[in-house]
C-alpha cells in the first residue's frame, strides 16, 4: 500500500468527498483526507476551498497530522488571509508546548504564512522563542527573523529583531551562532542596511570557534562570512588561516570551496616570503583537485572557480595539467572548461602532452568541442612560443583529416598565428590553398582571404585565387567583403602591373554596388589613397602590424580580485561582478538597465573631489546616481602614492537630506601603486539631519592607512526624485488649488529647444512625472509632480510656446522654506 | 537562499514541486526546458541557468532533474550539494530514488523535504537525525500504521541534533556488536593508443558500518598513512589527530556512513591492472572494418579481475558488426551504436578477445573518429594503491566487537583511446 492511491481521482466530485472526510469522526479517516488533500495541493490542483476543514483538523495532538496541516497552512494562507486568522491562536498556543519539537515546529512554520496580517501576532511569541531554553527551538527562531524579515522588514527593525539575532552570535550553541549568521546574510543581502553583521576580532574568534563544532551547512555561512571581514593585520590572518585550513579536507565540496575563498583572500595580506604563505599555497591544490572527482555539476561550478584562481596564482596548479584532461564521457560543459584551463596552465614544459592531447580531442564527435580543442592547439602556439612550430605541424596533420569544420577552424587558428609569427611558417601556405573550395563558413574564409593577401608576394597564382573569391561578391557576409577588399588592395601594392583590373573591380563592387556603409567607406578610402599617392598608399596599407599579444581572454586584474573573493558564489561562476547579482535580485531588467545609460549621460560626468596633492597621494572622483529606486555614490580611488593603501573608510558629515553610506567602503584588496579602483557606494537617507549651506552640501571624510581626509561635494538633487513620485490626477488638482500662492516660485528657463513630448519624457526619466498636458492658446501646459525621498511633494506648470526656446515655469509645493530653496535648485 | 525545487523527469513534466517561501510559478522551468532542448544529451543540460528572476540549479541523477529555483546570490555548490543530499537521502528511504518511488512515497517525500530545509536553510541533512523524525516506509510499519493508526513521525526531539556529536543518537543497543570497513578503490585512467598511460588516478573510500552499542571510541591506523595527503573526512574524523598522528579516530554514527575518501594524484604512480589489444581500422573505399581486441591482466598482485565489461562506442558509419567473443557475450545497438561486451572473469592462461569485422554503409567514405574503449572491472581483496589498514581499536565501551575489513579495487573512469 503506498501513496500513490492518494494522486488516483475517482469521480469528479472529488472535493466534495475530500470535505466529507475531512470532516469524518474518525481521526484515521481525518488523517487519511488530509493525505489525500496535501497529495493534490503538490500535483498543483487547487484544493484552497477546503482551507476551513483543513484547519480545524490543527487542534490534535498527533504530531504527523499536525505537521501535514501546517504544511497545507504554509502553501495556502496567503490566498485565505482571512481564515489563516483562525490558525494564530494554535500557533500561539503550540510555541508555549513544552515540548520543544512541538514549539520549534510553531515557530519555524509561523514564519513561513505569507500573510501581513498575522505577523505581528506573531512577534510575542517568536520574541520568546529566541530566547528559549532549548538551543534547538533558538536556532529555529532565528531562522524565522530572517523570514518575517521578508514579509514586513520594518516591523522586524521596529521589533528589535535584528538586535536579538546580533546576540545569537554570542550563543554557547554552534548551531544557534551558525543559524544567526545565515539569518543575518541573508537579510543584509536583501536590504543593504550598514554594519548588520559587525565583524569585530571577538566575533570573528566566536565565528572560529562556531566552525569546528557546527554542521557543514553552518561552516559555509560562517565562512562566507569570515570572507567580509578584513583582518587588521598579517597576525590576524595567519592565524585565522590557520583555523580555516582544517575545513579543506571536509567531504562538503561546498565548504571545500568557501575555505578555498577565506584563504584565497587573505593570501594577499600575508607576506609572499613567509614560509607560512608557501605551505598555504602548497595546501591549496589538493583539495582542488579533488573537487574534479565529484560529480559533474560540482566538477562544473569548481572549474569555473579554478579558472580565476589559475589566472590569480597559477603555481598552485601548474602541477596538476593531467587532471584537467577531458574523459570522452565528461559532459560537453565540463570537457569546454577543463579545455580552457588546459590552455591557461600550458606551459613549455607540458606543452608536448597538452598538444597530444588536444590532438586526440579534435578527432571526437562533439563539433562545437572539437573545433574548441582545434583554436587552443592555436592559442598554445600563441602562448608559447617554442611550440609554435610543434602547434603548425599538428594544425597540417588535422588539415590533412580533411574533416571539414576541422580544416575551417585550422585555418582561422593558422591566420593567428601568422600574426604572432610572421615570416617564420609561410611554407605551409601551398597546403592551406589547397584547401580552399571547402571552405563554406565566414571566418575560414576571412582568415584565408587574408592570408592570400598578405603574403600576395609568394603566391604565384593570389590573383587568380583572390579572384575566384570575388565572383558571389554580394553573396558574402560583411566580414569576408572587407577582408577581400583589403586583400587585394594589398596585392595591387605588391604587384601593381598584373592587378589593375581586379583592384578597379573591387573597388567599384564596394563603393557602387553595395549599399554597406562600412564596406563603401573602406573602398573610398583605399580608392582615394591610390589615386592620390599610390607611395603613401604603400606605406600605410603594407605598414609592419603589431604583432598579437598572448592571452586575449584574460579577465581584467581589478575584476579577477574583486571575483576572487566571491569564489564559490554565482559571480564566480559567470565572471562578472557580484553587483551585478545583488542588482538582480531588486528584479532588475534590460530595460531599466537603459534607463540607467540614459541617467548616466546626464550626471556621470566623474569631478574631482579629492585631489592627490591633497590627500598623500589618493585620488578620488565621483558622482552620484540613481538606479533602479537606489541612490549610489560612484566613485573611482587611484593610488597615486608609492606605497599601497588598505583600511579603506568612509563616512558622511550630517547633512540637509540624512544621507548616509549603507555598507562600508566595498574595497576588499589593498590598492596598488598607480592602481584605480571603481565602486558603487549605495546610500539611503535614514540618517541624522543637518541644514547645510548650500542645501545639497555633502561633507565627506575618508580614511586610510594613512591619514584621513575630508572633502565635500554636491549632491544633484535629482537623486532624490522616487520613482512612485506620479501623483494621481484628482489628487493633483485639489493640492495645487489648495497650495497658498506664497509658496509659489515662478522662473524661465532659457535657451531650451526641446518640445514638450521630449520635455517630458527627459524629466520622466529623472523621476519627475507628467500628470497632464493641455494645449491653452498656442502654448503647451505641462502639470507635472516629483517626490522626495523625505516625502515632500513638488507640483510644477511648465509652459512651452512652440518656437520659443524660452520656458516659463511655476512651482508649488506644500512644504515649508526649506522647500522654496529646494526648487531653486532643482532647474 | 533555495526558494523552491521541482522534480522534472526525463520527458519534461514537473511531478513534484515544493515551495520554502513564496510560490514560483511553474513557469519558471521553461528557461530549464529550452536547455534541456538544447542539450543533445540528457547529461549536457548546464548546471547553473540564469532567468530574468531568478538562477535554476540543476543536478540530473537516476534520469531525474532536481531543479531548484534560487534569487539572490547563494553559493551553486551549496546548492548542488544539498540536492544530492536530497537525492541519497531518498535512495536511502525508498531503497531507489525513481518517479515510481516518490510518487509512492509523497507524503514521506513531503516531510521530508519540509524537514531538511527550513526557509531555504538546510536544517537536518544528517541521515541519523531524520529517521529519528521520519521513520522510513516499510512493508511491516505500513501494515502496523494500518492497524494501529500510529504514524512515522517520531514522536521525539531529535537528541542527536544538540549534542556535540549530532551524527550518532544516544542509546543505541545491539546484541551482536560489529564494526566492518570496506576499502574501495576506483581507477580513472586514460591509456593511449599504444597503451601508455596519459593520466592515472585513484578515487578511493572507506565506507563503513558500524553497530556498535552505546558511545564507542574508535582509532584507525594504516601501514602506509603517507599514501592519504588529500583526503575529505566525515564530519566525526578528529582532524588535530590525523595531522599529528596520521591516526583516524572517530566516534562512529550508527549504521552506514562513509568515513573517508581520498584521492591517489596522477604525481604518484598508479598501476594500472589490466592492459588492452585492440585493432580497430577502416580501409578508404572498403565497406569493411576490422575489429580487433585482447584483454590481458597487468600488475594485479596475483588477484583475479573479475566481473569485466567492455564497451565503446562505434562511429555512425557503422551499419552492423560480426564479431566472434572467445568468452562471454557482446552485443551491438545499430541504433545508438553501443557495443558492449561482458567479459566476466580473465583467466591469464587464456586471454579473452573479440575479433571479426564491421560492415560500413556502402559508399560512405571513412569514419573520422577513432572510438574509445570503456572497461569496467572488478579486483577483490586488493587496494591498488597499496593502502592497508594496520590495527582498528576501540575505546569507551567494554564489549569486544567483531572487526573485519575488506578491500576492494574498481574500474571509474577507464578509457583506452584507439
Amino acid at each position: 500500500m503506498t501513496d500513490s492511491k492518494y494522486f488516483t481521482t475517482n469521480k469528479k466530485g472529488e472535493i466534495f468527498e475530500l470535505k466529507a472526510e475531512l470532516n469524518n469522526e474518525k481521526k484515521e479517516k481525518r488523517k487519511e483526507a488530509v493525505k489525500k488533500v496535501i497529495a493534490a495541493m503538490t500535483v498543483g490542483k487547487d484544493v484552497s476551498s477546503l482551507f476551513p476543514d483543513v484547519v480545524n483538523c490543527m487542534q490534535t495532538d498527533n504530531l504527523e497530522l499536525k505537521k501535514l496541516v501546517y504544511l497545507y497552512l504554509m502553501n495556502y494562507a496567503k490566498s485565505q488571509p482571512d481564515m489563516a486568522i483562525m490558525a494564530v491562536n494554535s500557533f500561539v498556543k503550540d510555541c508555549e508546548d513544552p515540548n520543544p519539537l512541538i514549539r520549534a515546529l510553531a515557530v519555524r512554520t509561523m514564519g513561513c504564512i505569507r500573510v501581513d496580517k498575522i505577523t505581528e501576532y506573531l512577534c510575542e511569541p517568536l520574541r520568546k522563542c529566541l530566547k528559549d531554553e532549548d538551543p534547538y527551538v533558538r536556532k529555529t527562531a532565528a531562522v524565522c527573523v530572517a523570514k518575517l524579515h521578508d514579509i514586513n522588514a520594518q516591523m522586524v527593525e521596529d521589533q528589535g529583531f535584528l538586535d536579538s539575532l546580533r546576540d545569537l552570535i554570542a550563543d554557547s550553541n554552534p548551531m544557534v551562532v551558525a543559524n544567526a549568521v545565515a539569518a543575518l546574510s541573508e537579510i543584509s543581502e536583501s536590504h543593504p542596511n550598514s554594519n548588520l553583521l559587525d565583524l569585530n576580532p571577538q566575533n570573528i574568534n566566536k565565528l572560529l570557534t562556531a566552525l569546528n563544532e557546527c554542521t557543514e551547512w553552518g561552516q559555509i555561512f560562517i565562512l562566507d562570512c569570515l570572507s567580509n571581514y578584513n583582518p587588521k593585520d598579517e597576525r590576524e590572518a595567519q592565524s585565522i588561516c590557520e583555523r580555516v585550513t582544517p575545513r579543506l579536507s571536509h567531504a562538503n565540496s561546498a565548504v571545500v570551496l568557501s575555505a578555498v575563498k577565506v584563504l584565497m583572500k587573505f593570501l594577499e595580506l600575508l607576506p609572499k616570503d613567509s614560509d607560512y604563505y608557501g605551505t598555504l599555497l602548497k595546501k591549496l591544490s589538493p583539495p582542488l583537485v579533488t573537487l574534479l572527482s565529484g560529480e559533474p555539476e560540482v566538477q562544473y561550478v569548481a572549474l569555473r572557480n579554478i579558472n580565476l584562481i589559475v589566472q590569480k596564482r597559477p603555481e598552485i596548479l601548474k602541477q596538476e595539467i593531467k587532471v584537467f584532461f577531458v574523459k570522452y564521457n565528461d559532459p560537453i560543459y565540463v570537457k569546454l572548461e577543463k579545455l580552457d584551463i588546459m590552455i591557461r596552465l600550458a606551459s613549455q614544459a607540458n606543452i608536448a602532452q597538452v598538444l597530444a592531447e588536444l590532438k586526440e580531442y579534435a578527432t571526437e564527435v562533439d563539433v562545437d568541442f572539437v573545433r574548441k580543442a582545434v583554436r587552443a592547439i592555436g592559442r598554445c602556439a600563441i602562448k608559447v612560443e617554442q611550440s609554435a612550430e610543434r602547434c603548425v605541424s599538428t594544425l597540417l596533420d588535422l588539415i590533412q583529416t580533411k574533416v571539414n569544420y576541422v580544416v575551417q577552424e585550422a585555418i582561422v587558428v593558422i591566420r593567428d598565428i601568422f600574426r604572432k609569427y610572421p615570416n617564420k611558417y609561410e611554407s605551409i601556405i601551398a597546403t592551406l590553398c589547397e584547401n580552399l573550395d571547402s571552405l563554406d563558413e565566414p571566418d575560414a574564409r576571412a582568415a584565408m582571404i587574408w592570408i592570400v593577401g598578405e603574403y600576395a608576394e609568394r603566391i604565384d597564382n593570389a590573383d587568380e585565387l583572390l579572384e575566384s573569391f570575388l565572383e558571389g561578391f554580394h553573396d558574402e557576409s560583411t566580414q569576408v567583403q572587407l577582408t577581400l577588399l583589403t586583400a587585394i588592395v594589398k596585392l595591387f601594392l605588391k604587384k601593381p602591373s598584373e592587378t589593375q583590373e581586379l583592384v578597379q573591380q573591387v573597388l567599384s563592387l564596394a563603393t557602387q554596388d553595395s549599399d554597406n556603409p562600412d564596406l563603401r567607406d573602406r573602398g573610398y578610402i583605399y580608392w582615394r589613397l591610390l589615386s592620390t599617392d599610390p607611395v603613401t598608399a604603400k606605406e600605410v596599407v603594407l605598414s609592419e602590424k603589431p604583432l598579437i599579444s598572448e592571452e586575449t581572454d584574460l579577465i581584467e586584474p581589478t575584476l579577477l580580485d574583486e571575483l576572487i573573493c566571491h569564489i564559490g558564489s554565482l559571480a564566480s561562476v559567470y565572471h562578472k561582478p557580484p553587483n551585478a547579482f545583488v542588482e538582480g535580485s531588486h528584479g532588475i531588467h534590460q530595460h531599466s538597465a537603459d534607463q540607467f545609460a540614459i541617467m548616466k549621460q546626464y550626471f556621470s560626468v566623474l569631478q574631482v573631489w579629492l585631489p592627490a596633492t591633497k590627500a598623500k597621494g589618493l585620488e578620488i572622483a565621483g558622482t552620484f546616481s540613481r538606479r533602479q529606486g537606489h541612490m549610489y555614490m560612484d566613485m573611482t580611488f587611484i593610488n597615486k602614492a608609492l606605497q599601497h593603501m588598505t583600511d579603506f573608510a568612509i563616512q558622511f558629515n550630517k547633512n540637509s537630506f540624512g544621507v548616509i553610506p549603507t555598507t562600508p567602503l566595498p574595497i576588499h584588496t589593498p590598492l596598488m601603486p598607480n592602481q584605480s579602483i571603481d565602486i558603487s557606494l549605495p546610500l539611503s537617507t535614514i540618517g541624522p539631519v543637518m541644514k547645510m549651506d548650500p542645501l545639497n552640501n555633502l561633507q565627506v571624510a575618508v580614511k586610510n592607512i594613512i591619514d584621513v581626509f575630508y572633502f565635500s561635494c554636491l549632491i544633484p538633487l535629482n537623486i532624490f526624485f522616487v520613482e512612485d513620485g506620479k501623483m494621481e490626477r484628482q489628487v493633483f488638482l485639489v493640492t495645487w488649488k489648495d497650495i497658498p500662492n506664497e509658496n509659489e516660485l515662478q522662473y524661465q528657463i532659457k535657451e531650451c529647444h526641446l518640445n514638450a513630448d521630449t520635455v517630458s519624457g527627459k524629466l520622466q526619466n529623472n523621476n519627475i512625472f507628467t500628470i497632464a498636458k493641455r494645449n491653452v492658446e498656442g502654448q503647451d501646459m505641462l502639470y507635472q509632480s516629483l517626490k522626495l525621498t523625505n516625502g515632500i511633494w513638488i507640483l510644477a506648470e511648465l509652459r512651452i510656446q512652440p518656437g520659443n526656446p524660452n520656458y516659463t515655469g511655476k512651482k508649488k509645493t506644500n512644504a515649508t522654506a526649506f522647500s522654496y530653496k529646494l526648487m531653486v535648485h532643482i532647474f | 537562499m533555495i526558494h523552491s525545487l521541482f522534480l522534472v523527469n526525463s520527458s519534461g513534466d514537473i511531478f513534484l514541486e515544493k515551495h520554502w517561501k513564496s510560490v514560483v510559478s511553474r513557469s519558471v522551468c521553461d528557461y530549464f526546458f529550452e536547455a534541456q532542448e538544447r542539450a543533445s544529451e540528457p547529461e549536457n543540460v548546464p548546471p547553473v541557468i540564469p532567468t530574468p528572476h531568478h538562477y535554476l540549479i540543476s543536478v540530473l541523477r537516476h534520469r531525474i532533474y532536481f531543479v531548484a529555483v534560487i534569487q539572490s546570490e547563494v553559493p551553486p555548490l551549496f546548492v548542488i550539494e544539498f540536492l544530492h543530499r536530497v537525492v541519497d537521502t531518498f535512495q536511502d528511504y525508498f531503497g531507489v530514488c525513481t518517479e515510481a518511488a516518490i510518487k509512492d512515497n509523497v507524503v514521506v517525500v513531503y516531510e521530508l523535504l519540509e524537514e531538511m530545509l527550513d526557509n531555504g536553510f538546510p536544517l537536518a541533512t544528517e541521515s541519523n537525525i531524520l529517521k529519528e523524525l521520519i521513520k522510513p516506509p516499510t512493508i511491516l510499519r505500513t501494515v502496523v500504521n494500518t492497524i494501529t493508526g500510529s504514524t512515522n513521525v517520531g514522536e521525539q526531539l531529535p537528541t542527536g541534533q544538540l549534542s556535540v556529536v549530532p551524527w550518532r543518537r544516544t542509546g543505541v543497543k545491539y546484541t551482536n556488536n560489529e564494526a566492518y570497513f570496506d576499502v574501495v578503490e576506483e581507477i580513472d585512467a586514460i591509456i593511449d593508443k599504444s597503451g601508455s598511460t596519459i593520466t592515472a588516478e585513484i578515487q578511493g573510500v572507506i565506507d563503513a558500518c558500524v553497530k556498535l552499542s552505546g558511545m564507542p571510541d574508535l582509532t584507525l591506523s594504516f601501514m602506509n598513512p603517507r599514501l592519504l595527503d588529500d583526503v575529505s573526512f566525515h564530519p566525526c574524523v578528529r582532524f588535530k589527530r590525523w595531522e599529528a598522528e596520521r591516526i583516524l579516530s572517530f566516534i562512529p554514527p550508527d549504521g552506514n556512513f562513509r568515513l573517508l575518501s581520498y584521492h591517489v594524484s596522477s604525481q604518484n604512480l598508479v598501476a594500472i591492472p589490466v592492459y588492452v589489444k585492440h585493432n580497430i581500422t577502416f580501409r578508404e573505399g572498403s565497406s569493411q572494418g576490422r575489429f580487433e581486441l585482447t584483454l590481458g591482466p597487468k600488475q594485479t598482485m596475483g588477484k583475479a579481475v573479475e566481473s569485466v565489461l567492455v564497451s565503446s562506442q562505434l562511429p555512425r558509419g557503422v551499419l552492423n558488426v560480426n564479431l566472434n567473443p572467445s568468452q562471454g557475450t557482446y552485443t551491438f545497438d545499430p541504433v545508438t551504436k553501443l557495443l558492449s561486451w561482458d567479459v566476466g572473469k580473465i583467466n591469464p592462461q587464456k586471454l579473452p578477445s573479440l575479433k571479426g569485422s564491421m560492415s560500413l554503409q556502402a559508399g560512405a567514405s571513412k569514419p573520422d573518429e577513432n572510438p574509445t574503449i570503456n572497461i569496467q572491472f572488478k579486483i577483490q581483496q586488493m587496494a591498488i594503491s597499496g593502502l592497508k589498514v594496520n590495527r582498528l581499536d576501540m575505546y569507551g565501551e567494554k564489549y569486544k566487537p567483531f572487526k573485519g575489513i575488506k578491500y576492494m579495487t574498481k574500474a571509474g573512469k577507464f578509457q583506452v583511446r584507439t
